[in-house]
């Protein structure tokens, strides 16, 4: 690797620790939050927004804009979250993140990169804000409302569609949780992509195992993914989600139809002591003081 | 009475429509043909994407689509463009206010497809959720008209549409007008609210009712939501017999219980009948076997006028069926899917 391909590494290493880091802080002073989430997807998207994706930089990070209502018919001046991935333009690449429970870790992401304030997630999850803990589309780094999951694959492909229509050379990103490959919705989407020839779809799955209820062997089983990817004319590539320059690889694959990144991840990296918390890992609520007092102790460690 | 019968209104019409109009494409559930969109498949092979039959995903493209500024107008049976795909159309099209085209085809009762192919709730449904623009075609010049007043909407739209041989009974020269009631006949005995088919069926009873001394406020209704057109509260407050609401849906949250809300919040205080289906489903039979059995035609209309007007007024069958035009309900009319 080049030493400007090391540099960029480092500093997808050093965006990804620092959004464990702030979501562990904001779960510890909450008394909750979406944090395996974080320990699986870190680098994951670290490297989407430090690495792969092609966007314009915003200037000075933005402060999150107040919650001004719904969208409406006929002219409004509704705001999506889009504004956080800078201008939107034809060379430049999308992204729809579909799992909107990611919120406080995708916040946590825009804060690292420069794009949300850092006192942003002062906001989180408080009444007339749009950095809510579902996100929605006026909620930072998010511009499809995505929280009844599976729909965004199929809505970034009408997106996708669009653009090949125009010629345009960005690409499409989204986003996705593995959970999300139990929905019908997700393989219509999957059939439709191939069929329509969107070879400027990129998807990055962050693959955790983990789901509401538990690990999803016990849930309900999908594996093996890859071979159900593939088998719908897709180019599927299989990696460690946590080796970053494998990331970075993956992502600069050229490919004539689309392709999905499978990430493969543990729920608790970063963090051994979520262990503790298995089977269940989905939402963090601490079920003692002394609990609390174990995550904080990690936290400082964190911040060593 | 005898109206002109168009063969395919929409067909041809649609496609001279979106000639100049880049924007507009055409998605597609395997009803292509169906919907009257091969020929415009053919006209226009880069503005048309066949979808297969995924309607979730569909409407979720369409979503994307939208977005980036075309106009996708989704052609399939009424039936399938709400019911598995609601939370779809709901979180994807309606909640964003996105200019979405849901055009749908056999609505109600109009199929012999039965149970799984008939939207007898889909007013109620698409009422319910906010954003949503609804339109109900009652003849040829409206199922080619509706398409400007669509256009023109900012937001979501659904299209309970008319194909096949479509009675032309509104001039060509009165198109489909926004939230605007036609005003068929006035009267002061009974209030008439009626909307696509049931417009033509209820049009057969109305002049037996008048020479049998009945006066009657015929409103055709083709805005199903907004619902505010001040026309409809005049009328409403004109009859002194009664109210009658006629649909090809059931009477649960479609047109007649919009009228009942415009009653209430009005003051309006008059007997309100309402014809549709009542709380049932139905089965796979021709459109006129199934108007009869679940009494959404002319014969049920009188039944109820003679309730509102407290008097027998002696029309039988015979003089119903000389009112219909010549083609409407004879074999050659029978549906196909």
């Amino acid at each position: 690797m080049s030493e400007n391909g090391l540099e960029v590494v480092r500093e997808i290493e050093k965006v990804a620790h620092g959004i464990r880091r702030r979501v562990l802080q904001h779960t510890i002073s909450n008394n909750g939050g979406y944090m395996s989430q974080a320990c699986s997807a870190a680098e994951l998207l670290s490297s989407l927004y430090v690495g792969i994706l092609k966007f314009s930089a915003v200037g000075q990070p933005i402060d999150p804009p107040s919650f001004i209502g719904v969208p409406a018919v006929g002219p409004h001046t509704y705001q999506t979250g889009a504004q956080f991935h800078g201008e939107k333009r034809a060379d430049l690449d999308r992204l729809i993140s579909s799992p909107a429970h990611y919120a406080l870790v995708i916040y946590a992401a825009l804060i690292e990169t420069g794009r949300l304030r850092e006192d942003g997630l002062e906001h989180f999850n408080r009444d007339g804000s749009t950095v809510e803990m579902i996100g929605a589309e006026h909620s930072p780094g998010f511009e499809t409302t995505t929280g009844s999951l599976a729909q965004a694959l199929s809505q970034a492909s009408g997106i996708a569609l669009a653009r090949k229509i125009r010629g345009e050379s960005g690409r499409t990103w989204v986003f996705m949780s593995d959970g999300e490959f139990q929905e019908g919705q997700t393989y219509e989407a999957l059939q439709a992509a191939r069929f329509h020839g969107l070879s400027n779809l990129r998807v990055i799955v962050d693959v955790n195992r983990a789901q509401c209820d538990g690990p999803m062997d016990t849930v309900m089983n999908i594996e093996p993914l890859p071979d159900r990817i593939k088998a719908f004319g897709w180019e599927v590539s299989v990696i460690d989600g946590h080796d970053i320059a494998g990331i970075l690889a993956a992502s600069e694959k050229k490919t004539d139809v689309p392709h999905m990144i499978l990430c493969y991840t543990d729920p608790v990296r970063g963090l051994p002591i979520l262990a503790n918390r298995a089977p269940v890992l989905h939402y963090l609520r601490f079920t003692s003081a002394d609990e609390r007092a174990q995550y904080e102790m990690a936290y400082q460690e964190m911040t060593k | 009475m005898s109206y002109e019968i168009v063969a395919r209104p929409h067909q041809q019409n649609f496609i001279d429509w979106a000639k100049d109009k880049p924007e507009v494409l055409v998605l597609s559930a395997d009803l292509t043909n169906s919907c009257e969109v091969g020929k415009w498949r053919d006209t226009y092979p880069d503005r048309f994407f066949s979808m297969g039959m995924a309607e979730q995903n569909m409407m979720g493209m369409a979503a994307g689509l939208a977005r980036e500024g075309f106009e996708p107008w989704l052609h399939t049976f009424s039936v399938f463009l709400y019911r598995r795909p609601l939370d779809q159309l709901q979180m994807s099209i309606a909640y964003p206010a996105l200019k979405v085209r849901l055009v749908g085809f056999l609505p109600g009762i109009m199929t012999p497809g039965g149970v799984t192919h008939q939207a007898i709730e889909d007013i109620a449904i698409l009422r319910a959720i906010p954003n949503m623009t609804i339109f109900e075609v009652g003849d040829a010049t409206e199922a080619q008209s509706v398409l400007d007043v669509a256009h023109d909407v900012q937001g979501p739209v659904y299209i309970r549409m008319l194909r096949g041989e479509v009675s032309r009974i509104f001039p060509v020269t009165e198109p489909f007008v926004f939230n605007r009631a036609r005003v068929l006949s006035t009267g002061t005995d009974i209030t008439l609210i009626t909307s696509g088919i049931a417009t033509e069926e209820a049009l057969r009873a109305v002049p037996l009712l008048q020479a049998r001394g009945v006066s009657v406020t015929h409103l055709h209704v083709s805005t199903l939501k907004p619902f505010t057109d001040p026309a409809v509260v005049a009328a409403l407050k004109s009859a002194q017999a009664g109210v009658i609401t006629m649909e090809n849906h059931s009477i649960i949250g479609g047109l007649g219980s919009a009228v009942a809300e415009v009653m209430a919040e009005n003051g309006i205080s008059a007997p309100l009948q309402r014809i549709g289906l009542k709380d049932t489903y139905a089965h796979g039979a021709s459109q006129k076997f199934l108007m009869a059995e679940y009494e959404l035609d002319a014969a049920a209309l009188v039944k109820r006028v003679e309730v509102a007007v407290g008097r027998k007024l002696d029309i039988d069958e015979s003089e119903l069926q000389e009112q219909r035009s010549i083609n409407v309900h004879s074999s050659a009319k029978v549906e196909a899917l």
